[in-house]
């Protein structure tokens, strides 16, 4: 079967069934029930016409929903009138469904899953995997969020800076979850970037590719992390390093800077070096600086001060995180830099004590671990004077 | 059958032995061959169809409590009287009986830490209740 088609028809089904005049949960369950007759059936026998094949069955089962549903409003005795019919139209609907998935009135959890469902065309036992948690408690999430919705136009107008935090959310689970996320976040964000001209859309495409192409790296063969300056570089994906590249070459030339797009440009500056050692650390500083002039995000300004050590030295990157306690408080993040500038430093016992304080912190079990064996390593070596 | 589970705590205990060296004096190899003895386990219970999780919890949490009407949650933050009390991790085991949950959980204590020898931990194997009918 193949897969890939069937989660690209899935938000053109649904689009066509809301077209016809049927409201957007119930359409979208059917939908859902259809995709899972699609999974059990197509292996044996793929249909000459998936489409048309998904549109059957997901109306066959919107009858079947609406009946119940009937039966249960004749119980309240109101009366139900039949969907008018509507024209099949040829327009595919991913897009504006993306934005009514993506709406600002949903919370980040609930958008992700209707999101992962409607548009991205995953079972909900999938997106549950996805999340680790029960079935029936994202199955629940999701007709939540739809009753949230319940009232939005189809085509209220949307906030591509929300579904862009969507898609990037959507991005960065991909590292934990069964479920490819971060691909499935790649392919919904080149759909939009194909029909939107935004540098922002490029921006953050760009960013996902310059990221996942070193996905291979990140990891050695026991699954512990491995640092960026620890990566075999040669496991990096050169063609998607490429792509990204060239897709945020053209989303800077816009001159319309945003903080997807610098972020990319962060990431491509890594990507393109060699070694480590020859990072160009002077522009990644100076994207940094253009990074919190615009978010303003204390973060940004913790990794600033990483680009700040290596240019101008540890005790500068020190200097540079004063004044962060206050904004970033007990985030383990804050003690690992600390740390990692210290150690620089070459004040190995300030350092080690760092490191255990941002493993105690960290709620990853694969940081809590890298950060355990740098403390461990730093306990056999004598400081540096 | 029945489901166990395996409360790890690292330190403490009812006797605790002086193998259990905090993990900050260990080299970083002992942490590796730890954790990958932690992994090990996790995929052998897999393999043997009695695995149901494992969880590790973050060092630091709260005591929690009802406040009353109109009052915030009292919320008091570590640390706990106890050291010994904090629960670090899990595993939850679906086996055939409690000598075969003993049996797990003492590999689990088996696990490898300063110079390679086991670290002796304590584990508290509880039984989780069933919906049903208890079996005889």
């Amino acid at each position: 079967m193949n897969d890939a088609l069937l989660r690209g028809l899935v938000p053109q089904v649904l689009g066509v069934l809301v077209r016809r005049g049927n409201d957007f949960a119930t359409a979208e369950d059917a939908v859902q029930e259809a995709l899972l007759e699609a999974h059990r059936t197509w292996d044996e026998r793929m249909p000459d016409d998936p489409k048309g094949w998904l549109i059957t069955v997901a109306t066959r089962r919107l009858i079947d929903l609406r009946r119940s549903e009937a039966a249960r409003r004749r119980r309240e005795e109101a009366v139900l009138s039949e969907p008018p019919p509507g024209p099949v139209e040829q327009a595919d609907d991913t897009l504006l469904l993306l934005f009514l998935c993506c709406h600002p009135a949903l919370s980040p959890a609930s958008a992700i899953a209707l999101t992962l469902r409607a548009v991205g065309g995953l079972t909900t036992r999938e997106i549950a995997e996805a999340f680790l948690v029960p079935e029936a408690t994202m199955a629940q999430r999701i007709s939540r969020a739809k009753r949230t919705l319940s009232g939005e136009a189809f085509s209220t107008p949307a906030d591509i800076a929300v579904v862009l935090r969507v898609l990037y959310l959507v991005f960065n689970e991909g590292y934990a979850g069964r479920v490819d996320l971060a691909a499935e976040a790649i392919r919904l964000t080149r759909l939009l970037a194909r029909e939107s001209a935004e540098p922002e859309v490029a921006g953050l495409l760009a960013l996902m590719l310059l990221h996942h192409a070193r996905r291979d790296a990140r990891r050695d063969r026991d699954g512990a992390l491995v640092t960026l300056d620890e990566q075999d570089r040669s496991r990096w994906h050169t063609d998607e390093i490429a792509e990204g590249v060239r897709i945020l070459t053209a989303a800077l030339a816009q001159e319309r800077p945003g903080e997807y797009q610098v972020q990319a440009a962060i990431a491509a500056l890594h990507d393109d070096a060699p070694t480590a050692a020859e990072t160009d650390w002077v522009q990644i500083l100076a994207w940094y600086d253009d990074l919190l002039a615009l978010t303003g995000n204390p973060l940004v300004a913790l990794n600033r001060a990483v680009a700040v050590g290596e240019v101008d030295g540890p005790p500068a990157g020190l200097r540079a995180l004063d004044g962060l306690d206050a904004a970033l408080g007990e985030h383990h993040r804050l003690d690992a830099v600390r740390a990692h500038l210290l150690e620089r430093a070459g004040r190995h016992d300030e350092a080690r004590a760092s490191y255990l304080r941002a493993a105690r912190r960290t709620t990853s079990t694969a940081e809590r671990d890298h950060l355990t064996k740098k403390a461990a390593l730093l306990r056999s070596r004598p400081e540096v004077r | 059958m029945p489901k166990y589970l395996l409360l790890k705590h690292y330190r403490g205990g009812p006797d605790p032995l002086d193998t259990d060296v905090p993990f900050d004096q260990w080299t970083p190899e002992e942490f590796d061959a730890h954790m990958a003895f932690q992994h090990d386990i996790a995929r052998v219970l897999q393999e043997n169809g009695e695995f149901v999780d494992a969880q590790a919890l973050t060092q630091d949490g709260a005591w929690v409590r009802y406040g009353g009407p109109d009052a915030a949650p009292v919320v008091t933050d570590g640390p706990f009287a106890e050291a010994k009390e904090v629960v670090a991790g899990w595993f939850m085991i679906d086996v055939e009986s409690q000598e075969r949950a003993y049996e797990v959980a003492a590999w689990v204590s088996s696990a490898p830490g300063k110079d390679g020898k086991p670290i002796h931990e304590w584990l508290q194997v509880r039984q989780v209740m069933e919906d049903g009918p208890a079996e005889p």
